[in-house]
């Protein structure tokens, strides 16, 4: 039966990318909404409280890490709109493995965030923004962004099985936005009050964000951040892969 | 037992408060289509859905193809076909690409996956749209493509709830032509409708399920028996002479019903031959012009009309059928 597992993920991954085949527009506004993001703060809204050095190099690994973290809503969107597809029931009614509708979903996912990604650093370069790292420290920052987006993932495909209805989802989406901004994307927790400073320190977020930007050698970056970067998406992981899961099987049984 | 396809004994489904399947029991032999004829909200959906695995039971014991549903629900799904109330198919995908998805997930391998693709979609009509996203499919063609979805492995067990329900007089006739031809090749099919006709034309039994169990079953002669045999319909050519004839054939006046507007007399008969002789001479002798006389079995909607009102109870939704 095992033997299967592999090739019914497959299978499942298929289909979300024949989804985005059929709807390339969709696809296209997912990638330009964290461009216009980065846009509108480096040039519209500008500052960088707090920030000693070039604040788009301070900025641009920030964005990079709020885009994984925004992923949360894309997910859950997906999951609560299939979830109450009548081709679930199908899908459960199958002898495929368990969970691969939701592994597809996981890969199709982590793919857009890769490709959102390259865009995004791109852009960044575009408007100046320069990594002083090793090429090996690069490629560990991009490593931690896109492990946080997969502990997002999990979160995201948990919680949308919780909410269960798409008009749920936005109610989850109001709490992800703060959580989002109550970090340290935007300006250095020193520069704020303490109380907020804080929270904006312990955020999952903040630290992948700190460590990444310690990887790239630009401003805002702390050495010995990158355990915590590691660490926090893992134990997210650990969380939300088996409670997704079990979830997804007893769906409606 | 070898020969049984489905078994279920005492099947019991409540949600919240509100039992959905109150014991309902139920024997399909290999091989044969077995209606299940009931209102709205009578539990046919429930029934399917936990056959299928999709819905766990309360209580009772269920078998399909000689598996548990509940602890074999694995080996259940490799030998059974669903066809659900509601279309279950990606509406963002083409017809082909869904049935290729099916076929992959039944682990039949990417090429002969799309062997079978391409042969179901000529055998349901639908290879010239196959390339068509499902969204845009008539109500009638997604019925089709989805009776495709639920044939990809030819299973051993078909479960079709409510298959031409929303279906105009075409596609009806296209998925009964579909039921009929898959008999022969010994699948098994689980039929639930609310239409006796079609209970009537497909299945080898019938089960009348009403609030979650069942109330009568047999074939559809034996239900018909139950509402107290056969009657005889006379249709006089003068609407005139209705009266004369009432007093006149050798019936029990009492039983005799009346209908002016299409000029009939019909009533119940014991002996159908002796019934048949009687009425043919005393109109003979008697110059009353017939013009038609026949035995007939009762229909379906009486009977099911004659085993609900036995079973009457309060809550009853009954206005679909
Ligand atoms: N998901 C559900 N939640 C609550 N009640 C339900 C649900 N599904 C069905 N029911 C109730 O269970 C009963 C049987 O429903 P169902 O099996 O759908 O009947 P049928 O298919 O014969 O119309 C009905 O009274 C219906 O209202
Ligand atoms: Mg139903």
């Amino acid at each position: 039966m095992s033997t299967y597992v592999l090739s019914d993920c497959w299978t499942m991954t298929r289909r979300e990318l024949a989804h985005w085949a059929r709807q390339p527009v969709q696809v296209l506004v997912l990638l330009v909404f964290p461009v216009m993001l980065l846009l509108m703060f480096g040039y519209l809204i500008g500052g960088g409280r707090g920030v000693e050095g070039s604040y788009v190099d301070f900025l641009v690994p920030g964005m990079l890490a709020l885009t994984m973290a925004f992923g949360l809503e894309g997910t859950m969107l997906a999951v609560t709109q299939d979830l109450n597809k009548g081709v679930i029931d199908r899908f459960r009614a199958m002898p495929m493995a368990n969970g691969a509708v939701l592994v597809g979903r996981c890969a199709a996912d982590m793919l857009q965030s890769a490709v959102g990604l390259a865009v995004l650093i791109s852009v960044g370069h575009a408007i100046g923004w320069r990594t002083h790292g090793t090429p090996g420290a690069f490629l560990g920052a991009v490593g931690l962004l896109l492990l946080f987006r997969f502990a997002m993932l999990w979160i995201g495909i948990h919680l949308a099985m919780v909410a269960g209805k798409p008009e749920m989802v936005q109610a989850v989406q109001i709490l992800v936005w703060p959580v989002g901004f109550l970090s340290n994307a935007f300006a250095t927790p020193g520069s704020m009050p303490s109380w907020l400073g804080t929270a904006v320190e312990w955020n999952p977020m903040s630290q992948t964000a700190t460590a990444v930007r310690d990887l790239f050698g630009g401003p805002g970056g702390e050495p010995g951040h990158v355990g915590a970067a590691v660490l926090w998406p893992l134990a997210l992981v650990a969380v939300f892969f088996p409670l997704a899961v079990r979830r997804f099987a007893r769906l409606s049984r | 037992m070898a020969d049984t396809a489905i078994g279920v004994e005492g099947a019991h489904k409540k949600y919240g408060e509100r039992a959905a399947l109150d014991g309902l029991d139920l024997r399909v032999a290999r091989g044969t289509v077995h209606g299940v004829l009931g209102p709205n909200g009578a539990g046919k959906t429930t029934l399917v859905r936990i056959l299928s695995t999709l819905l766990r039971p309360d209580g009772g014991r269920i078998e399909v193809a000689g598996r548990d549903v509940v602890t074999d629900a694995r080996e259940v799904r490799r030998r059974i076909g669903l066809l659900g109330q509601h279309a279950a198919l990606d509406e963002e995908l083409s017809g082909r690409q869904n049935l290729e998805m099916f076929g992959r997930l039944h682990h039949l391998g990417a090429r002969h996956a799309r062997v079978r693709a391409g042969e179901l979609l000529e055998r349901f009509g639908l290879t010239d749209t196959g390339r068509t996203a499902v969204r845009a499919y008539s109500g009638g063609m997604r019925r089709r493509l989805d009776l495709a979805a639920s044939l990809i492995t030819e299973p051993e067990v078909l479960f079709l709830d409510e298959p031409t329900t929303g279906l105009d007089p075409r596609g009806r006739a296209e998925v009964w032509a579909s039921v009929r031809s898959l008999v022969g090749g010994g699948t098994t099919v689980l039929l639930t409708t609310q239409y006796l006709e079609e209970a009537d034309q497909l299945a080898d039994r019938i089960s009348v399920v009403d609030h979650g169990r069942v109330v009568a079953d047999g074939t559809a002669d034996e239900l018909k028996t139950l509402t107290g045999g056969d009657r005889i319909d006379v249709v006089l050519r003068d609407a005139g002479q209705l009266g004369a004839a009432v007093a006149l054939l050798p019936l029990p006046a009492a039983d005799i019903s009346v209908d002016a507007d299409r000029r009939l007399l019909s009533a119940p008969v014991v002996d159908r031959m002796a019934a048949l002789a009687g009425v043919v001479r005393a109109l003979e002798a008697s110059g009353i012009e017939a013009a038609d006389v026949a035995l007939r079995r009762p229909t379906l909607d009486e009977v099911f009309l004659h085993l609900t009102a036995c079973d009457d109870r309060t809550d009853r939704t009954k206005e679909a059928v």
